[in-house]
């Protein structure tokens, strides 16, 4: 049994690497008590997703997805699929990045405003504030 | 809340694992993802759009919708970052501080005293003490112009090589967050205004919409930039190369802008005043 759950471990390390990511991500976003902190974590768990992502384009013996010499005007020889990676995960998730930092400035945008409200970011002593209003 | 959270993560943690054993093998070249629409993006792109760099070419043509969202998108993040940061009315400050560069001494100016102007010799400088820092305000200032042509090569060469708008864009943005945070946000913001970022944030969304309305007015679906042959006097595969690039510029645009404006808004809290 030991044997067997781990068998796949040596040709999906990826996929374990990136669940280890996420699960990191996760139990900061519950667990941790201040907010720039959950906001990380959050961070943590989309770089898990854009991992998984990319690392599903890969494929053995093939290079990146640009085509040699298509700039000189020979790109008219035969394309095969299995020469070049998949470069749709790679678009998708392009784009992924630069939001995900354009959202991380959102949350901290309001992580700044909580602090003006409250004079803290530790979720306990908000709550609190709140409780006794 | 801790046990609790660790038990949510390790029963997510094992179904997530239980889930890898029907995944393909890493690099299987056989996986789903690289069966469905993908081999056709690697055969046909170059014969349908004459740029290499299959990216750029699904990114900005076979999916360039997407991609005109995802920079409204971040438009709209640094919209929102202003929307709930900005403080629009000046406030005074208490007090201002400033160095006589000469003697390095520092002036500490009540309210109500005379201002010394800005010039060679006196510069404002943040209320939390920074030391004169010559190495690295020397090093970001040679750095930035090298730093800002390497970005607009990464835009304008993504056809051929690894780069593009978004690249491209976060590197030219990046370059003036450098030389806010090594010298300070007054004269980063004296140079690339409030203003500017803002229009040219939604400037880049309009180039990238404006083409593909430009296409639907010749013609032709919209984002299609085969319609752009007759106007920039090549064949329909050649134009979607260009009409890809022009795209690409706008993102490049919008990108920056937004990245800077963003950097604007939350290192000083909306004031513009005093960065990091």
């Amino acid at each position: 049994m030991g044997v067997e759950l781990f068998s796949d471990i040596a040709s999906k390390y990826n996929y374990l690497g990136v669940v280890i990511l996420m699960m990191i991500g996760l139990y900061a976003m519950i667990a941790k008590n201040n907010l720039v902190k959950k906001i990380i974590g959050m961070n943590i768990f989309q770089t898990a997703i854009i991992l998984f992502y990319v690392s599903t384009a890969a494929k053995r013996g093939a290079t990146i997805p640009i085509i040699r010499h298509g700039h000189n005007g020979h790109g008219h020889e035969v394309i095969h699929a299995a020469e070049y990676i998949n470069p749709l995960p790679h678009v998708l998730m392009l784009t992924a990045i630069v939001v995900s930092v354009a959202t991380l400035g959102v949350a901290l945008a309001l992580a700044v405003k909580v602090y003006h409200q409250y004079g803290t970011l530790e979720e306990d002593e908000i709550r609190g504030q709140l409780r006794n209003k | 809340m801790r046990i609790i959270g660790l038990l949510i993560v390790i029963a997510f943690g094992s179904l997530l694992r239980y889930g890898v054993f029907f995944f393909p093998e890493w690099g299987d070249p056989a996986s789903p993802p690289s069966l469905h629409v993908s081999p056709h993006y690697i055969e046909e792109a170059i014969a349908e759009t004459a740029v290499p760099n299959l990216v750029t070419a699904v990114l900005a043509d076979y999916r360039g919708y997407d991609t005109m969202f995802e920079t409204t998108v971040i438009f709209a993040a640094g919209l929102a970052c202003f929307m709930l940061l900005r403080v629009l009315q000046r406030q005074v400050p208490e007090c201002r501080l400033y160095r006589h560069i000469p003697t390095g001494i520092t002036l500490r100016i009540e309210k109500g005293g005379k201002l010394p102007t800005e010039s060679g010799s006196f510069e404002r400088i943040d209320s939390n003490w920074v030391p004169h820092d010559l190495i690295i305000k020397s090093t970001s200032r040679f750095i930035t112009p090298f730093l800002q042509i390497f970005a607009l090569y990464v835009i304008a060469h993504g056809h051929h090589s690894p780069g593009g708008g978004f690249q491209g864009g976060v590197i030219l943005g990046a370059a003036v967050i450098m030389y806010a945070i090594s010298y300070d946000l007054r004269r980063s913001i004296q140079r690339i205004g409030e203003q500017a970022t803002a229009v040219l944030g939604s400037a880049g969304v309009l180039i990238y919409a404006g083409t593909g309305a430009l296409c639907m007015v010749l013609g032709a679906a919209f984002l299609d930039y085969g319609a752009l042959a007759g106007l920039l006097g090549v064949d329909p595969v050649m134009a979607r190369s260009h009409g890809m690039l022009i795209v690409e510029i706008g993102v490049g645009i919008a990108v920056s802008a937004v990245m800077v404006w963003i950097y604007y808004n939350l290192s000083s809290a909306g004031r513009h005043d005093e960065g990091l």
